[in-house]
């Protein structure tokens, strides 16, 4: 607004300058319309979730306004989390997701450690490697990994179809290979001269590593965490293939397999169930929303 | 003192050589460790990736009932059926559009979100970040809800305008449109953080001499910010190309491949014949055919990254 | 406390040799700088001596012990690195402390120690800050801390100024050489600048593509350089180096600069080069300092020349000049009120008594 009066006042030499922050201010505005439009976009389905999981199967089926919740109710909340059954695909979801974490995290610092610090007989081959293995999508893979299993399953009499613990073993192809790659990262910027300092303080490898190396990379661990627990926590092909009994299954197959029955007016509850399952992720990225895109960004930088 | 210096230096050296290989010892050592330190990363990648990879060929020259070779006969097979081209057909439709909106809606919106103040960035960003947190198989639920054929809320809303209702999910067109439009909704928003992140890096000092040089927005763009960015508008461009084109989610739960199979990925038609159906050997077959365009997109994305890591 | 050896050693990567064979004797106490431009070997010497590179060949030896085999934490030195490495995630003490700690000292001395280090170095007040809270300078003091605390028998330092601005650069140096009258550990510092090893060193050691070019005390290395690389590394502004030949006059030795301006020697310098063959191609070496305005009353050995002065840089105690000889520019320092002007004719007077001659071939000073 104070433009447009230095505008009027100033003389006509000014107003090159104040066309320029006019221009700028008008800028301004269109962005934000734009923005506010992009936001409706892009927040639409989660908020319809929470709208939908807060109505009644009656008013659900009475086709009022959908957007809109005329009596609200928490009943949707209260038959999910007192059902055994969506209770177990929870805890089946945190439990393969954090052990796939710890799993991620005792492979991929060792070994981000040895590819960013330790120049060894094809170290440079083995880094590109893993770049190139985080690029293979879980579709190619889940056909012949499913006849791996059956095979071995038959070879040795171990049960590992349709067993929830064998995702423990499946989770790491997609989440190690990224967390590795984002650690040679974050570890071969840590001057050299600090593991340096160290040798010459008298630390071991094992002590550089453990008290210099992962205290200093720190954020690039969080962020490599994050985003193990996330990939785990949404796979969906892989427990849809080689889990289907309703106790071995974990949330996002559980919910889209065992709430759609064709009842049409079951709505309220998938809503409810695929807003909880999306609660864990979305909690963890409203605290560290920060690590979350580093992290998502240090992808696209070499190790 | 300087001559018990030497002395014993002399003494010294003919211990040196033996010494020297103790050190060379400590230096096998260290690949030793090394070695150890790499070995579960290895292990992981051999058995799990690799072996099944190969596994997979393997598979894909068996027929049905895997008892017998049958070569490149379920190659032959594939190509004889109309289901198969129209799958081809629809993953890359399906990819190239998809990427495309997403890489228009991300870099028009990260410039929106670079425009606006500094402090309330993070808030704006925040936000229009949730599409991509949220695990695509529950975003995806809401989208098959916002689409369903009696109740949907979009046709609610458009019947005010006079429009449809719209079969969304139940006719060929609209059914591609919809699996497009939840994929750029899932998947903009990753441009949207890569463009923004690119967009900081450029230093404000460009762009003050760019526009002392003369240079109205468009040609600031254009001559500015886009060449600055050429690298990582390639990658993330490349990369979301290879998680589009192997999409399996999204298209699995909207339509299952419905209507009439035409909306049909190669990952969810691959599901559907050797997981459904238990055609493994076909399913194989069918899911290797992503492999020559993942694997050019690869070798583009690796030159990309390497060149980056070079100009750091 | 020990002293340092090292004998005949050289590094090699892959068929390049880094450093071509160094003997060097460093005594108890003693404050040695190795100084030179980069790539000529100083820092690789120095990480040998810490055991942070191998040898190719050769023997260091500490105290006595060769330790060319033995792991830097054996050896009982300390480092102080170019950018400090301090542990980013450790507060000040815990930084100084962190070699004590793995050694597994008692609680106790590591207190004391680090006490009395962080009250040496006058950083008491930032014993619980994080390395991201202090100013360079701080950054330092700590670096040096954490080498004084482990009480080793050398400390080493790989160009640690270098990395602070030239104000604070001059004080940390004056602090250095504080800490080391007070502690009278043996030191080995490395570093590209001649001012620092001047004003801290013992002796210098100056190096150059892999070799040593000469040991010696800041003044022996000033008033008598062995090489023309020493000559003109040593001092600022560099000293000049203009090509010049002996001759014969009435039976006098004289210096022949250009065709007009041609001195005689004097007595001492006369005696001394009168043996060299008259037609060598010959290099005079002289200090700017050397070059100076012409006065009424010149001491014998010192001769005046008429030239016309290119630019000058008023540096308020003195005015540098610049001027050509046959095209080769030369630099001398004249009083501030003499007068010398852009573009101006002047006398200027060249003190022989100080001068050098060099081979221009070998670049011996003869």
């Amino acid at each position: 607004m104070s433009t447009v009066a230095i505008d009027k006042a100033g003389p006509s030499r000014k107003v090159k300058y104040g066309s320029m922050s006019r221009d700028r201010a008008w800028a301004l505005r269109w962005s934000y319309f734009f923005l506010v439009l992009f936001a409706i976009f892009f927040l639409t389905p989660p908020v319809y979730m929470l709208i939908t999981s807060l109505k009644s199967s009656a008013e659900i089926s009475a086709a009022t306004n959908p957007w809109w919740v005329f009596h609200p109710t928490l009943s949707n909340y209260v038959e999910l989390l007192t059902s055994n059954q969506f209770l177990r695909f929870f805890w089946n979801s945190s439990i393969v997701a954090i052990v796939v974490v710890i799993i991620t995290m005792l492979i991929s610092i060792p070994a981000a450690f040895a590819l960013a610090r330790m120049k060894f007989w094809g170290s440079a081959t083995l880094a590109t490697g893993v770049f190139l293995t985080y690029l293979i999508p879980d579709s190619l893979l889940f056909i012949p990994l499913f006849k791996m299993l059956a095979v071995i399953q038959d070879l040795t009499g171990i049960t590992l179809l349709n067993r929830w613990y064998v995702l423990l073993f499946i989770y790491p192809t997609l989440t190690v290979p990224f967390c590795t790659w984002i650690m040679i990262g974050y570890f071969a910027s840590i001057p050299k001269e600090l593991d340096e300092a160290a040798l010459i303080d008298g630390a071991s490898w094992l002590q550089t590593l453990t008290r210099i190396f992962i205290p200093v990379a720190l954020p690039g661990l969080i962020a490599a965490t994050i985003f193990a627990f996330t990939v785990s926590w949404a796979q969906f092909l892989y427990p849809l293939v080689f889990t289907t009994s309703v106790d071995q299954l974990v949330l996002p197959v559980g919910i889209t397999t065992t709430l759609i029955k064709g009842d049409v007016f079951n709505w309220g509850q998938i809503m409810t169930g695929a807003l909880l399952g999306a609660a864990p992720p979305l909690i963890i990225y409203a605290f560290l929303m920060d690590y979350y895109i580093a992290g998502l960004t240090a992808g696209a930088t070499k190790g | 003192m300087a001559d018990v210096v030497v002395q014993q230096g002399r003494v010294a050296r003919t211990s040196g050589t033996r010494k020297r290989g103790s050190l060379r010892n400590a230096l096998g050592h260290k690949s030793t460790v090394a070695f150890f330190l790499t070995l579960p990363l290895i292990l992981l990648i051999v058995l799990l990736v690799l072996y099944p990879a190969f596994y997979s060929v393997y598979l894909a020259t068996l027929n049905k009932a895997m008892t017998k070779f049958v070569g490149l006969g379920n190659f032959t097979f594939l190509f004889k059926r109309e289901t198969f081209w129209m799958v081809v057909k629809q993953s890359c439709i399906f990819a190239i559009t998809a990427v495309v909106f997403k890489a228009l809606i991300g870099f028009i919106v990260a410039h929106f979100v670079h425009n606006i103040p500094g402090k309330k960035q993070r808030k704006w960003r925040g936000m229009l970040l949730v599409p991509w947190v949220i695990p695509p198989a529950m975003s995806t639920l809401a989208w098959l809800w916002l689409f369903d054929p009696s109740y949907s809320a979009f046709n609610y809303t458009l019947s005010f305008f006079g429009v449809g209702p719209i079969p969304w999910l139940g006719d060929t067109f609209w059914a591609r449109f919809a699996v497009i439009l939840v994929n750029v909704w899932y998947g903009a928003p990753f441009f949207l953080i890569m463009y923004l992140a690119a967009l900081k890096s450029v230093p404000d000092q460009l762009y003050e001499a760019a526009a002392i040089d003369g240079a109205n927005w468009w040609q600031r763009i254009w001559y500015v910010t886009l060449p600055m960015m050429r690298n990582i508008i390639a990658i993330t461009t490349l990369f979301s190309l290879i998680v589009t084109f192997a999409n399996f989610d999204i298209v699995r739960i909207l339509t299952s491949g419905g209507p009439l199979d035409t909306t049909h990925l190669f990952a969810t038609w691959a599901f559907q014949v050797g997981i459904q159906s238990s055609d493994i050997p076909l399913g194989a077959c069918v899911s290797l055919f992503m492999v020559p365009i993942l694997a050019v997109a690869a070798i583009f994305i690796l030159r990309d990254v390497t060149k980056r890591g070079n100009e750091a | 406390m020990a002293d340092v050896s090292l004998r005949k050693v050289i590094k090699r990567y892959d068929d390049v040799e880094a450093v071509r064979g160094i003997d060097l004797d460093i005594a108890d106490h003693e404050f040695i700088v190795l100084v030179g431009p980069s790539g000529c070997g100083k820092s690789t010497t120095l990480r040998m001596i810490a055991g942070l590179e191998d040898i190719s060949d050769g023997d260091i030896m500490i105290g006595g012990d060769v330790v060319n085999d033995v792991p830097p934490k054996d050896r009982d030195i300390a480092m102080v690195f170019q950018n400090y490495a301090l542990y980013p995630h450790m507060t000040v003490a815990e930084n100084m402390s962190f070699g004590l700690r793995l050694k597994h000292y008692p609680k106790a001395e590591i207190k004391a120690r680090v006490t009395e280090a962080a009250r040496l170095l006058d950083i008491t007040d930032l014993i619980d800050r994080k390395p991201k809270q202090l100013s360079g300078g701080q950054r330092q003091r700590v670096a040096m801390g954490r080498a004084i605390v482990r009480n080793p028998k050398v400390f080493l330092f790989d160009e640690p100024l270098s990395n602070l601005d030239a104000k604070l650069r001059v004080q940390m140096r004056i602090e250095i050489k504080k800490v080391h009258q007070k502690v009278r550990t043996t030191t080995v510092y490395v570093t590209h600048d001649q001012v620092e090893a001047m004003t801290l060193a013992d002796r210098v050691v100056v190096m150059n593509k892999g070799r040593i070019e000469q040991i010696g005390t800041p003044n022996e290395l000033y008033h008598k350089p062995a090489t023309r690389f020493v000559a003109g590394f040593i001092g600022s502004p560099a000293m000049n180096f203009i090509p010049c030949r002996l001759e014969d006059v009435a039976g006098k030795l004289q210096i022949r600069l250009t065709d007009r301006i041609a001195f005689a020697l004097p007595p001492a310098r006369a005696a001394r080069y009168n043996a060299l063959p008259r037609n060598d191609k010959l290099v005079l070496g002289i200090r700017p300092e050397h070059l100076t305005e012409s006065h009424a009353h010149l001491e014998p050995g010192i001769e005046t020349f008429d030239t016309v002065l290119d630019v000058t840089e008023p540096m308020g105690m003195e005015t540098l000049v610049y001027f050509g000889l046959e095209g080769t520019p030369v630099c001398g320092r004249v009083n501030p009120n003499a007068g010398a002007t852009d573009g101006a004719p002047m006398r200027l007077a060249m003190d022989l008594n100080n001068m050098h001659l060099l081979n221009e071939e070998t670049g011996a000073v003869l």
